[in-house]
């Protein structure tokens, strides 16, 4: 089973798609930091190195990526939605 | 390393793994004369640039301390600077002449530019021809310094090919050598990060002094960075916000503690990971840390950035398969691997060792032979 996204550590909100994901289809996912593998199936189609949203996020909530904040959902987000400046912002600016 | 590296000992005792003759222009006025010495004079290297005039101050300081720091720069066997007036063009000289490598100034008040493209010529030659019979000698590269920096960044450059560089500042500066990162502003959202990795409670306080100078300078304008932090490339690319854009930045400091924080330009005083306070830009940034002394620069790329430096070879590192597919002449080192878990990190550390292994022994880089020579000097205000 070939992955085609990427967590960077256990607990991330996101993961990273390695390849392009297409809507509807189910993939595999591999946690850099510990191996370990999880599936999930892609609402949206998502670019190579766009994100997927592998936990339910509600407006506000932090997104998570490195095991740290990389900003603040600005939507509900479902797991397998794209995730991207639409429905995410910075804390920053 | 892996190899054995020759490169070009210098007066000082530090080493160079290119031998270029630089004809520095001490101001934009100058930069004519300086190019037509390096037309008559094939082999030599100008580098025009935009600035020398009426700067003061704190900018003034840094303008010296990058040009006197690029023509002492080991890759530089000797250095000729043109400048209109002879006071500041004898300060640069006197600066580079520092390291016990020749150096000459010419002025071009009370000569024209012609006169003075002549005689700067026939001391050029004279560097030439003495450049031309300096051999290489074996080296002990883990002296050598090394710096870093990504570009046209995206989720590929946090996952793989900043990941690389960390392998390279683990090794190299395990070893005993220096590596030298900055980015000021694309810290933001994991300065807290780079923060906790310094070694002392007093490189914390002039990071963080430094980190939050920069935020009090962009809220001074008036306004914040949104729409270019991160850039449109960096959003193309599937980064979405400053933070994660920050967070795979610091990839590249892999595991180390930070042994020092320089000022622009600044060369480090001793080994290790060092931050030095610079633009995100990558001509810039890789023009700084020229003048700090690096002799070969590693830098990510998600996009596809295709900067160079006229004196420093760059070593273009990619994970992102689009980009390694169409602009291969641009990547040096291919770490797409990592994203396909074809290939461990280890691996790719390995690979990178190499690379820079063949890079000092003088191998050609992807910019190298594209003939990327961006050279810019970082202005902190207007001039008077």
């Amino acid at each position: 089973m070939t992955h085609k996204f990427l967590v960077h550590a256990p607990g991330d909100s996101v993961g990273v798609a390695v390849e392009p994901i297409s809507a509807g289809e189910t993939v595999h996912g591999v946690v850099l930091e510990d191996n370990s593998t999880t599936t999930i199936t892609a609402r949206d189609g998502i670019p190579l190195g766009h994100k997927i949203a592998l936990v339910p996020l509600s407006a506000g909530d932090s997104v998570t990526k490195y095991g740290e904040s990389i900003g603040r959902a600005l939507a509900s987000i479902v797991p397998g939605q794209h995730l991207h400046v639409h429905n995410v912002k910075s804390a920053r600016w | 390393m892996p190899q054995e590296i020759f490169a070009y000992r210098r007066e000082n005792g530090t080493f160079g793994v290119r031998n270029h003759v630089l004809i520095l222009p001490l101001d934009d006025l100058s930069n004519a004369a300086a190019e037509g010495v390096a037309k008559l004079i094939p082999g030599t290297l100008a580098i025009p640039h935009a600035y020398g005039r009426l700067q003061f101050g704190e900018d003034l300081d840094l303008f010296f301390r990058t040009l006197i720091g690029t023509g002492a720069n080991p890759n530089v066997s000797a250095c000729v600077v043109i400048g209109i007036e002879p006071n500041w063009t004898q300060r640069v000289v006197d600066g580079i002449a520092t390291t016990g490598k020749p150096a000459a100034m010419f002025s071009i008040e009370g000569a024209g530019d012609l006169r003075t493209i002549e005689r700067a010529s026939r001391t050029a030659i004279g560097f030439l021809q003495r450049a031309s019979e300096q051999r290489r000698e074996r080296v002990d590269f883990t002296k050598a310094i090394v710096s870093m920096k990504c570009g046209e960044s995206d989720t590929t450059t946090g996952l793989a090919s900043c990941p690389a560089m960390g392998q390279f500042a683990e090794r190299h500066t395990g070893a005993g050598g220096t590596v030298l990162f900055g980015e000021t502003s694309e810290l933001t959202g994991g300065e807290h990060i780079v923060a906790g990795r310094m070694a002392t409670p007093l490189l914390r306080d002039r990071f963080m002094k430094i980190f939050n100078d920069y935020v009090g300078f962009i809220e001074a304008q008036g306004v914040d960075l949104f729409g270019s932090q991160p850039t449109q490339g960096n959003i193309a690319g599937g980064l979405t916000t400053i933070e994660e854009k920050a967070l795979g930045n610091i990839q590249k400091m892999g595991k180390c503690q930070v042994a020092g924080v320089l000022e622009p330009a600044m060369p480090p005083a001793g080994p290790g990971l060092h931050f030095m306070d610079t633009s995100s830009a990558a001509a810039e940034h890789i023009t700084l840390m020229a003048a700090a002394g690096a002799v070969i620069h590693l830098f990510a790329t998600g996009q596809g950035n295709i900067i160079g430096n006229p004196i420093v070879p760059v070593i273009k590192i990619s994970g992102n398969p689009h980009t390694v597919a169409t602009m291969s002449e641009h990547i040096d080192i291919d770490v797409t691997g990592l994203l396909r878990r074809e290939i461990t990190l280890p691996q790719v550390g390995d690979v990178v060792m190499e690379s820079v292994a063949r890079t000092a022994n003088g191998r050609l880089t992807a910019a190298e032979l594209l003939g990327h020579r961006e050279f810019v000097l970082t202005k902190l205000y207007r001039s008077a």
